[in-house]
């Protein structure tokens, strides 16, 4: 019988496989971050362990590093001395890093991606759940736990339990303006916040090979949100053609031979999968969230929904507990409710196709009295393509905030937070309560609806600007 | 890891849906570098609430937590199971887990035990009734027994080995090292490798 994507990949990377065991797995790429790896180098410490495999594993600091005054210390005595012993470990342990700062700095899952670290066909792990984006690529790629953090560094390998595979097929064709991130919260909102569990995720159709890897990563972030392990696309010429002459892709002959076994990475016509999703693309529009899971979205058109039309005893009391904290009520429409903040960036939408759509939006706009919308790129070199570009200028003659690249914003570790009950339309993927900052209500959104929201004040998408007085021809 | 063969404690029903690892332990207690000290930021935004069932003193000292389906989610971050232990939870009952949690918790010796929606409620009945009542949570026969409630539940033998010896999991793993070592010299060169080019 034929295999899937994800299967072909794990059985490429089985180190041992014993009877009533979990498989034994290779691990290709390890990526570390400030705030999920201090307990695992402590413990690599204290049992006199060392890290395997130096050359597969690369660090980099994102969630605590302020937007502003990178030069001048970190001001909170705790994240600096977070940062600070991410420093130490990977000195003491061999480990590549790229620190605040530095040219390569910047949120994990943009880093990898970029350097073309990131390839089909591999595994690659992360302590940090959004490590699903790099699926995009064709990889198995799954957010793990700091004690597999220290069992991958002492080993670089993890024993992973058996998964199941669900294909979520998308059809036709996405309607003007409507963008990835609609999409993927349409297919969360369909599928559950629980809907994913215990599979990996196969996005796939005419629908999904049409979008760039941007999108792509965009999609396979969020497969988290569905409760997945993992999200995969299969690789293909959009694929092999972002990764030619990155830092980290293979070259020449390797180039050849990688290419090779890359076009091997797609699910036998005869595979099985345990679960199938169909979604029309062409039927979908601009999506947004109201509640405080990302399972809990509607399209923009749409009102809030009462929470007594929940047939689900658990589902309906989870929809009273978000209304009661987002401070909306049944039957509102979602395009009257304002926003004090707008917030473009994180993994999700951080890259540099992301700025482009915000700025193409906000050319020519302002944003409207009362509003702060913060620009954080997802990485420093995104950050410097969007300048040479001239996209900082667009945003800050609209207005808005053009900050240094981190995670911000996506969960407050650092200073850019919401205040207690303050709401925003966010760029990134969780609208967890108090995600952004204590008490601080978030909407999930696009970067064309976060960029359209901070024009009006209130939630929209661009289609909504056109009564809208432009000062010069807006580059939409 | 500590091992865990079986425990018998008073039970704290929580009686929420969709508890994401934000709500377990937020953002800001995860400067912290150290396995210990989470106590005070497990739950803490509901903490501040009076009405809050972990706020109750009939529940103080409860060592078992029945809560609601889909517990768990969200962020990969151990920490929240650093904090229910720190807090002194020793095993969490839920119809649901996300995947990252439970693997986080078994690893920790956080006994995490997937039992029927009716049962969970029945259990949370139980607690609400009877703040007093205790639950036992037996892995070594696989059962949770409480008054009036007798539930088997499933766990892989592999995990119910390591847990029930408790064997930490690196070790066990560099026991294969010939393997790795078969492995890493078989690994095709195209492959990445971040040492700077
Ligand atoms: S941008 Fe947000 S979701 Fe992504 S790694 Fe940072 S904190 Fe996590």
């Amino acid at each position: 019988m034929g295999r899937t994507l994800a299967e072909k990949v794990w059985d490429d990377h089985v180190v041992r496989r014993a009877e009533g065991e979990p498989d034994l797995l290779f691990i290709d790429l390890h990526l570390l971050h400030e705030v999920t790896s201090p307990q695992a180098f402590d413990g690599l410490r204290k049992a006199g362990r060392q890290v395997r495999r130096t050359d597969l594993t690369i660090a980099t600091e994102d969630h605590n590093t302020p937007t502003l005054d990178i030069d001048k210390p970190i001001a909170d005595p705790v994240s600096r001395t977070q940062l600070e012993t991410l420093r130490k470990n990977c000195a003491e342990f061999g480990v590549r890093l790229h620190p605040l700062g530095d040219v390569e700095q910047g949120v994990v899952h943009v880093v990898g991606p970029q350097l073309g670290l990131t390839q089909p066909g591999t595994t690659v792990v992360c302590g940090d759940s959004h490590t699903s984006t790099h699926g995009a690529f064709g990889a198995l790629a799954f957010g793990i736990g700091t004690s597999q953090v220290e069992h991958v560094l002492a080993t670089q390998t993890l024993p992973m339990a058996p998964f199941k595979t669900m294909a979520i097929t998308v059809d036709g064709e996405l309607p003007e303006g409507v963008t990835a991130k609609d999409l993927i919260l349409a297919i969360i909102a369909r599928i559950g916040t629980g809907g994913g569990q215990g599979y990996v995720l196969e996005y796939r159709g005419p629908a999904i090979e049409k979008l760039s890897m941007e999108a792509r990563m965009t999609i396979c972030n969020m497969s988290i949100e569905a409760g997945a392990r993992a999200g995969m696309i299969a690789p293909d010429r959009t694929t092999f053609d972002y990764l030619q002459g990155r830092d980290h892709a293979p070259r020449g002959e390797d180039w050849d031979a990688a290419v090779a076994y890359w076009k091997t990475l797609r699910t036998d016509d005869d595979a099985v999968f345990d679960a199938e999703v169909h979604i029309d693309a062409s039927a979908l529009s601009p999506f947004v969230t109201w509640g405080t899971n990302p399972g809990q979205g509607a399209p923009l058109s749409a009102s809030v929904p009462d929470p007594a039309s929940y047939e689900d005893a658990s589902e309906r009391m989870a929809a009273e507990k978000a209304l009661e904290y987002m401070g909306l009520s049944a039957g509102q429409p979602l395009r009257e409710i304002t926003v004090d903040t707008v917030f473009v960036g994180s993994c999700t939408n951080g890259r540099i196709e992301d700025l482009r759509s915000a700025a193409a939006v906000l050319e020519g706009r302002q944003v409207a009295d009362g509003v702060r919308m913060l620009i954080v790129p997802g990485s420093v070199r995104v950050s410097l393509e969007a300048v040479a570009e001239g996209l900082d200028k667009v945003f800050t003659a609209a207005g808005a905030e053009w900050r240094h690249a981190g995670c911000s914003m996506c969960l407050g570790m650092n200073p850019d937070q919401l205040a207690p009950g303050e709401r925003s339309a966010s760029t990134s993927n969780r609208n967890f309560e108090g995600r952004q900052g204590k008490g601080g209500r978030t909407h999930l959104v696009s970067p064309q609806v976060a960029a359209a929201t901070a024009v009006l004040g209130h939630l929209a998408s661009p289609a909504d600007l056109s009564d809208v007085a432009v000062a010069t021809p807006a580059g939409v | 890891m500590e091992a865990f063969t079986t425990h018998t404690g008073r039970a704290v029903p929580l009686r929420r849906s969709n508890v994401d690892t934000d709500q377990i332990i937020p953002a800001h207690w995860l400067k912290k570098v150290t396995r210990d000290g989470f106590e005070d930021g497990l739950f803490e935004a509901w903490r501040k609430d009076p009405a809050f069932v972990l706020n109750q003193e009939a529940y103080n000292g409860a060592t078992v937590l029945v809560a609601g389906p889909d517990f768990g989610t969200g962020s990969s971050r151990e920490h929240a199971v650093w904090a229910l232990q720190n807090y002194g939870f020793k095993a969490v009952i839920s119809s649901r887990f996300a995947d990252i949690f439970r693997g986080n918790s078994l690893k920790n010796g956080l006994l995490t035990v997937v039992l029927p929606q009716e049962t969970v409620e029945a259990l949370q009945k139980l607690a609400e009734a009877d703040p007093t009542a205790e639950v036992t949570v037996d892995l070594v026969a696989r059962q949770v027994r409480a008054e009036g409630i007798t539930a088997d539940f499933e766990l892989d033998e592999n995990a119910r080995w390591r847990l029930l010896e408790g064997l930490d999991d690196i070790s066990l793993t560099l026991r294969e090292e010939s393997s790795i070592v078969t492995y890493e010299a078989n690994r095709p060169s195209f492959k990445p490798r971040t040492l700077e080019v």
